[in-house]
């Protein structure tokens, strides 16, 4: 590979690219994403090049491994090009067929379209798709068109034209201002504005400054830094080489998480290439701007996404946060300049720098500019990552794009921000997605999860599960977050086992008060607010649990009693021989009933009971009726 | 999957990973990954020999080791199954699996079993969410699953 040397010897190799490419030469796009390899989409890929090779086509298709385009629950997701056909949960066995039929005989194969679960009408195209037509896809669009290990896809698709831009025909303060008058909030959490932070760590003292791409997506139930960082690394790439110009800054460091692995792969991939076409190194395209980059692995700890704490955790020591009188803009990595920003706000930078800050500012709402990636997930009907403009309403991501609640149940809240953020109850679903109003409504943005519960999920047992989990992550160092978290995971515990007492509400309001204003970083700062957003809206759980010991989702264990109705059960034995502590009683023709004193209430017998007898079922907050007498137990069955 | 107890640490192994990373102890993290990698935990000779070899105090070392989740300072067993607890699948009933798996092989989360054969572990969001619950047995992936097929699907390891 040949080192570039300016801008135009960048166009020329884009153009040689282009020139070397047949726009209407059939390509087979498969997803390779970690959710799509979770499904096993590595065999679909071997067996689609199986085909391709027995067909008598190789070098007439291409086949190409990508990134993410998002729909996750379809996967395996595969795109026929230059039609742009998708075709969804696609298997090793359907491979022959899309080739023989899509490829050869320009088909389309319709058991593997997209069917619309209301209309029942096929679509085999993205424009058609509500899932993917809904969305605004500026940064994951590209992630189903190039091979994410071929850095001349990317400059195919116009790659590091921005960059090129940036160096060429701007100063590094006009590239500050563009950023700066795009206004581009930071997509990791705060939605602090980054182009006043750039400039924060442009002006601080010293002569060394340091940028830092932080992919260290703890937030469980997220995933949209991966998906970008697996799928379209350069993009990242290019962002930050473009910060590091503006900002000043020759050395960068990026920060993968460590369950992270496949973002890693290809990010050294990545690097490895853009240094090759020196787009980092020195005189990067023959200008006098000289900068590298590498890469550092998380091991696991939430709390080292906090910039104090990652930048801590890359001078190779415990990642703890440290009190922020002095921002790390200023004293940051060995206590010089660091500019920290999320996957996807670096991800901006290139479109905001070709297409210009007037274009960014015309998308999103007044305060809240461009776009957001949301990973959907939890109780809806299509999980995966969803891009939309800044204003869309909740109600649209959750209904529109992700085609609602599953089996019919109802909707209950929406988890938004993380183990930082609170829920969001039904009422608030016109709510517009941007930072300020999600705030306003006691969560926040966040990194971007969004988690639909229906009527089946218990808000306390919520609250619950994240403080658990933020207690668990918590690092230990001021006391407010190690002891009040602590304290707090008590109470709820009681109140989920059936032993809350009153005032107990009151105590954990109180608890969040001081959690929440004393802690040392945001984890403790913001960890009170799933407790406050649930008791807020759902205070009649909190005191169902409390004074009627009943749990109204009908979750939490110890409040809860399984019960066998006699009418339905047909004495068919497999909850009696799957019990796991012999608490079921009865035999062949004989009803079963369960021995309350013996059962655990680990829910095995409602899993096995045959879904057409459906015998089995939870009761809450009443008492469970009394086993039927012996007598009426018998079955008595005809000879047929 | 590395065998759990079986490999000694051998000290010119650890020489040549120190020497890999220039003996810098901004790069403790990543010599913990490789060691972790290759033995699958990180036996306490191994940490002494880093401490020396890089003059950092032993106390840092063990602190980087245990404040980290990936780091394990038990050994592991030959099978590792890791079992998403993160929020989607946690409404999605993330920890019934947690709790069969656990009586299935009679451990708690975090722990081995005594034959070294499993180690039972929960993670917290695995980015597979569409798949959830989702169990994970040395890198295979388990989605949709029910408490049911978890003793199923263990059995076929040993």
């Amino acid at each position: 590979m040949p080192k570039l040397n300016s801008p135009a010897e960048l166009e020329e190799l884009r153009q040689d690219i282009l020139s070397r490419r047949e726009p209407n030469k059939p390509c087979i796009a498969i997803c390779a994403g970690t959710g799509c390899r979770a499904l096993g989409c590595d065999r679909v890929i071997a067996t689609f090049k199986e085909e391709v090779r027995k067909q008598g086509l190789v070098g007439k298709v291409d086949i190409k491994e990508t990134g993410c385009p998002g729909f996750c629950e379809k996967g395996t997701v595969v795109v026929i090009y230059p039609q742009g056909i998708c075709y969804f949960q696609v298997k090793p066995e359907d491979a022959a067929e899309v080739v023989s039929q899509t490829i050869v005989a320009h088909k389309v194969v319709d058991h593997l379209l997209y069917i619309d679960p209301i209309t029942n009408e096929k679509a085999a195209y993205e424009k058609d798709i509500p899932f993917y037509k809904n969305q605004m896809r500026l940064l994951l669009g590209n992630n189903s068109k190039l091979d994410p290990r071929s850095i001349d896809d990317y400059i195919a698709l116009g790659g590091y034209s921005a960059l090129a831009k940036a160096l060429s025909q701007m100063t590094s303060e006009q590239v500050l201002e563009e950023v700066d008058k795009a206004k581009l909030r930071g997509r990791g959490g705060g939605g602090f504005p980054a182009g006043r932070k750039w400039k924060t760590t442009r002006n601080a003292p010293g002569e060394i400054k340091y940028v830092i791409v932080n992919c260290d997506e703890g937030d469980p139930g997220a995933f949209m830094d991966r998906a970008i960082m697996e799928g379209n690394p350069h993009s990242v790439l290019e962002g930050l080489i473009i910060g590091a110009y503006a900002i000043g800054s020759c050395e960068g460091f990026i920060y993968v998480r460590e369950e992270y692995p496949l973002a890693v792969e290809n990010l050294n991939i990545a690097i490895k290439q853009a240094e090759d076409y020196g787009f980092l190194g020195e005189n990067i395209l023959g200008s006098d701007f000289n900068f590298t980059v590498s890469i550092y692995r998380g091991a696991g700890a939430f709390v080292s996404g906090e910039s104090s704490a990652l930048m801590t955790a890359i001078e190779g020591k415990v990642g703890e946060p440290r009190s922020k009188y002095i921002h790390t803009s200023e004293k940051g990595i060995w206590d010089r300049p660091s500019n920290l920003n999320n996957v996807e706000t670096w991800a901006n930078v290139p479109p905001i720098i070709n297409n210009g800050a007037d274009w960014f500012t015309s998308i999103g709402t007044e305060g809240s500019k461009g776009t957001k990636i949301f990973s959907l997930v939890g109780k809806v009907n299509n999980t995966g990552l969803v891009e939309v403009p800044m204003g869309m309403t909740l109600r649209d991501i959750i209904y529109k794009i992700g085609g609602g609640i599953p089996e019919g149940k109802k909707f209950k809240a929406v988890q938004t921000g993380g183990p930082s953020g609170g829920v969001i109850p039904e009422q608030f679903l016109d709510t517009l997605v941007d930072y300020d109003e999600l705030i306003k409504l006691g969560s926040m943005m966040g990194s971007g999860g969004m988690i639909v519960m229906d009527e089946d999920t218990c808000m306390v047992d919520i609250a619950r599960y994240f403080i658990d989990f933020l207690n668990d992550e918590s690092c230990g160092k001021c006391a407010p977050c190690r002891e009040g978290l602590k304290q707090m995971l008590k109470i709820l515990n009681r109140i989920t086992q059936g032993e809350g007492k009153e005032g107990d509400i009151e105590l954990l309001e109180e608890l969040s008060r001081i959690v929440a204003d004393s802690s040392l970083c945001a984890l403790g700062g913001t960890a009170p607010n799933s407790v406050l957003t649930t008791i807020k809206y759902f205070r009649d759980e909190y005191e169902a649990h409390i004074k009627e010991k009943r749990c109204p989702a009908k979750v939490c264990r110890s409040l809860l009693s399984y019960y066998i109705d006699p009418e339905k059960c047909q004495a068919c034995l497999i909850c009696l021989r799957n019990c796991p502590v012999g608490a079921i009683n009865g035999g062949k023709n004989l009803i079963h009933y369960i021995d309350q004193e013996k059962c655990t209430r680990c829910g095995t017998c409602m899993e096995v009971c045959p879904s057409r007898f459906n015998a089995v079922e939870k009761i809450a907050g009443q008492a469970v009726p009394e086993p039927p007498l012996q007598e009426a137990r018998v079955i008595h069955r005809g000879k047929s | 999957m590395p065998e759990g107890l079986a490999k000694e640490v051998k000290r010119e192994e650890i020489e040549a990973l120190l020497d890999k990373y220039k003996r810098q102890p901004s790069q403790l993290i990543s010599i913990l990954h490789d060691i972790q990698a290759k033995y699958n935990w990180l036996p306490k000779e191994a940490l002494v020999q880093i401490s020396e070899g890089m003059d950092i105090p032993l106390s840092r070392a063990y602190s980087v080791a245990s404040f980290y989740k990936a780091f394990k300072i038990t050994p592991r067993g030959r099978h590792l199954v890791r079992i998403c607890l993160g929020t989607a699948c946690h409404v999605r009933g993330g920890v019934r699996i947690m709790e069969k798996a656990e009586e299935v092989l009679g451990v708690d989360g975090g722990e081995t079993t005594p034959d070294m054969k499993f180690t039972l572990e929960r993670v917290n969001c695995l980015g597979c969410c569409a798949l959830g619950p989702v169990m994970v047995v040395d890198g295979e992936y388990h989605g949709k699953i029910v408490p049911t097929k978890v003793e199923e699907i263990l059995k076929n390891y040993d």
